[in-house]
C-alpha cells in the first residue's frame, strides 16, 4: 500500500479537497480549499483527476515521509521544500522514492501552501467529500503527528510542466465586492466600502477574515433592529452591530443573523485566504 | 403571483424575500421542484430563500419560478413525520416553566402536544429550526450562551424549538433531551430532518 507518514504536521495540516457544497440546507457548510487556484495547480502537475485530495498547510512546517515512491507537488505560499535535506523547488513535480522524507518550511509570503500526491489521498468520504471541516467536524480531524496518509492508485494522468503562476497578496490587497444584499441597512454603503483602507487582523480562520477598520454604520431607523437568519454566501461581508466587518471564507456557517452589506467575488477570495495579518484591504464596488 | 422581493447576493446568488414562512415554504418547493440545472444551493430561512447558481450562468429563471409559486404549495404537509422520545429534565426547565407562569408538567405538555414543522436547517449541520412552538413557551434565548450544550439537548427560543445534532455552544433554554441521532455524516441523507418535515415530540 501507498502513504505519506506524517514525521511532523506543523501548525495545521488539513485534508482538502473541492469541498461539498450543495449540502447548505441541512447545515452543511461548502469546506475545501480556500485557495482553490493552488490546490488545482497541485493535481494538475501531479496528473491528478480533478477534485483528488490534499493536505492545505497553514504556516507550512510539514515533514511526511513516503511509503512506496508518489509524485508529489507543493504550491501556493511560496516555501522551502526539500527531499531527503536537499533543496527542491515548489509549484513543480517532484518524485520521491520510497522511504524519501519531504519538507515544507514556513512561507516567506502567504499563508497557505498545498501539497498534492500522485492518486490522492484516500481518506474516507463525508457527504462526497474528504475536506475537513473543524467548524461541524465532517471530513477527517486535523492531521498529526505519526498518522499515516493512504494514498489512491495513480490514475495515469499525464501531468503538465512548464512556468506555473503564483498568486501572492502584496501589501495591500484588492477586492472587488458587488453591494448587497442588505446594503439598505447602512448610510451609504458605497463609500463605507470603499472609502477606508481595511487591514486583515489576526483572528482570521477557515470560517472567515475579521478586518479592521471603521464598521460601516446603520441607518437610525434599523440600528436596533433584528435581522431574521438568512442563508450566507461564502465572500459574504457580514457586519456584526458592533465591530468592523467579517468576510466569510469556505468553512462558514450557511444562515447567519448579521446584515451582509457585500459579497466579494469569487475570483479574489483565494488572496484574502493568503492575507497575512496586517496585509490591507482596498474593496472596489462593482456597478 | 407571490410577492417576492430580489436581493443580489453577489455574482452568484439571490435572496428571495418574501413575507412569512409560509411563502418561504412554497418558494422554496417551487425552485426545488423546476429542478433548474444550474441551482447549486438552495437555503430556505425565516423570511428568505437563498438561490446560488453554477459559475457563469443567470439567476433570471428561479426568479421567474419563484414569483409564479403556488402560494398554498408551502402549507402541504408532504415531509416526513419524525417522532422523537425525550426525557424532559432539560436544565432550563423551571426558568421556563416559571417565565411562562405555568408548572413544569405543563410546559412538558405543551411542548410536546404540539406538532412541528422544520422551516429551515443552519447553524450546525443537521440543526433544524421547529416552527409550531405553543405560544406561552415562546421565550427569549439565555442573557448569555453556554460554550457547551450536549448532543440531543431539546431547546426552545422565540417561535421556535430544536434539538443540537451535537455538541456545540448554544443560547436557546433547553428543556430536554432526546437519544436520536440528528446528523451521521456517512448515512444517507446524513441528516435527519429536511426543511418542510413534521416533528412530534413524545415524552418517556
Amino acid at each position: 500500500m501507498s502513504a505519506l507518514l506524517v514525521v511532523r504536521a506543523g501548525p495545521q495540516a488539513l485534508v482538502t479537497d473541492r469541498g461539498r457544497p450543495g449540502h447548505a440546507h441541512l447545515g452543511v457548510p461548502p469546506s475545501g480549499a480556500l485557495d482553490g487556484p493552488a490546490y488545482e495547480l497541485g493535481n494538475r502537475l501531479v496528473g491528478n483527476d480533478d477534485g483528488a485530495a490534499g493536505l492545505e498547510l497553514l504556516g507550512g512546517g510539514l515533514r511526511v515521509r513516503a511509503l512506496g515512491g508518489r509524485t508529489v507537488a507543493v504550491t501556493g505560499a511560496p516555501a522551502p521544500v526539500s527531499v531527503d535535506g536537499s533543496p527542491a523547488a515548489s509549484h513543480r513535480a517532484l518524485h520521491l522514492p520510497d522511504g524519501a522524507e519531504l519538507t515544507v518550511g514556513t512561507p516567506v509570503g502567504g499563508l497557505r501552501c498545498y501539497l498534492a500526491v500522485a492518486g490522492g489521498l484516500e481518506v474516507p468520504l463525508a457527504l462526497g467529500s474528504r475536506s475537513t471541516d473543524l467548524l461541524s467536524g465532517l471530513g477527517p480531524g486535523p492531521v498529526a503527528d505519526g498518522d499515516e496518509l493512504p494514498v489512491g492508485p495513480w490514475s495515469g494522468g499525464i501531468p503538465v510542466s512548464g512556468p506555473v503562476p503564483v498568486s501572492l497578496p502584496g501589501a495591500v490587497v484588492g477586492l472587488r465586492v458587488r453591494p448587497g444584499p442588505r446594503d439598505g441597512w447602512f448610510a451609504d454603503p458605497r463609500a463605507a466600502l470603499a472609502g477606508p483602507l481595511w487591514t486583515v487582523t489576526a483572528d482570521g480562520n477557515r470560517i472567515g477574515v475579521r478586518l479592521d477598520g471603521p464598521s460601516p454604520q446603520r441607518l437610525p431607523e434599523l440600528r436596533d433592529r433584528e435581522l431574521p437568519s438568512e442563508g450566507m454566501v461564502t465572500g459574504a461581508v457580514q457586519v456584526p452591530p458592533h465591530g468592523p466587518p467579517v468576510v466569510f471564507l469556505a468553512d462558514r456557517p450557511t444562515t447567519g443573523g448579521y446584515p451582509v452589506i457585500a459579497v466579494v467575488e469569487r475570483a479574489d477570495l483565494p488572496l484574502l485566504a493568503q492575507a497575512p495579518p496586517g496585509t490591507g484591504v482596498r474593496f472596489t464596488v462593482l456597478r | 403571483m407571490l410577492a417576492v422581493r430580489v436581493r443580489r447576493c453577489g455574482g452568484r446568488a439571490v435572496l428571495l424575500e418574501v413575507d412569512d414562512a409560509a411563502a418561504v415554504a412554497a418558494v422554496a418547493a417551487a425552485v426545488r421542484d423546476a429542478a433548474l440545472p444550474e441551482v447549486r444551493e438552495l437555503v430556505p430561512a425565516a423570511r428568505t430563500v437563498l438561490v446560488e447558481v453554477a459559475p457563469g450562468a443567470a439567476t433570471e429563471r428561479v426568479v421567474q419560478v419563484a414569483r409564479a409559486a403556488d402560494a398554498a404549495a408551502g402549507e402541504a404537509g408532504t415531509g416526513t413525520v419524525h417522532t422523537l422520545p425525550v426525557t424532559y429534565d432539560g436544565e432550563d426547565l423551571a426558568l421556563v416553566a416559571e417565565t411562562a407562569g405555568l408548572s413544569v408538567d405543563e410546559v412538558v405538555a405543551l411542548h410536546s402536544g404540539a406538532e412541528y414543522r422544520v422551516d429551515f436547517c443552519g447553524f450546525a449541520p443537521g440543526f433544524g429550526y421547529l416552527s409550531g412552538l405553543p405560544e406561552p413557551l415562546r421565550q427569549p434565548r439565555l442573557k448569555s450562551s453556554r460554550t457547551a450544550v450536549p448532543a440531543g439537548s431539546v431547546g426552545i427560543a422565540d417561535v421556535y424549538s430544536c434539538v443540537y445534532p451535537r455538541r456545540s455552544p448554544g443560547g436557546w433554554r433547553l428543556i430536554g433531551r432526546t437519544d436520536t441521532v440528528l446528523f451521521d455524516p456517512v448515512a444517507d441523507p446524513p441528516a435527519l430532518f429536511t426543511p418542510g418535515d413534521r416533528v412530534r415530540f413524545e415524552p418517556r
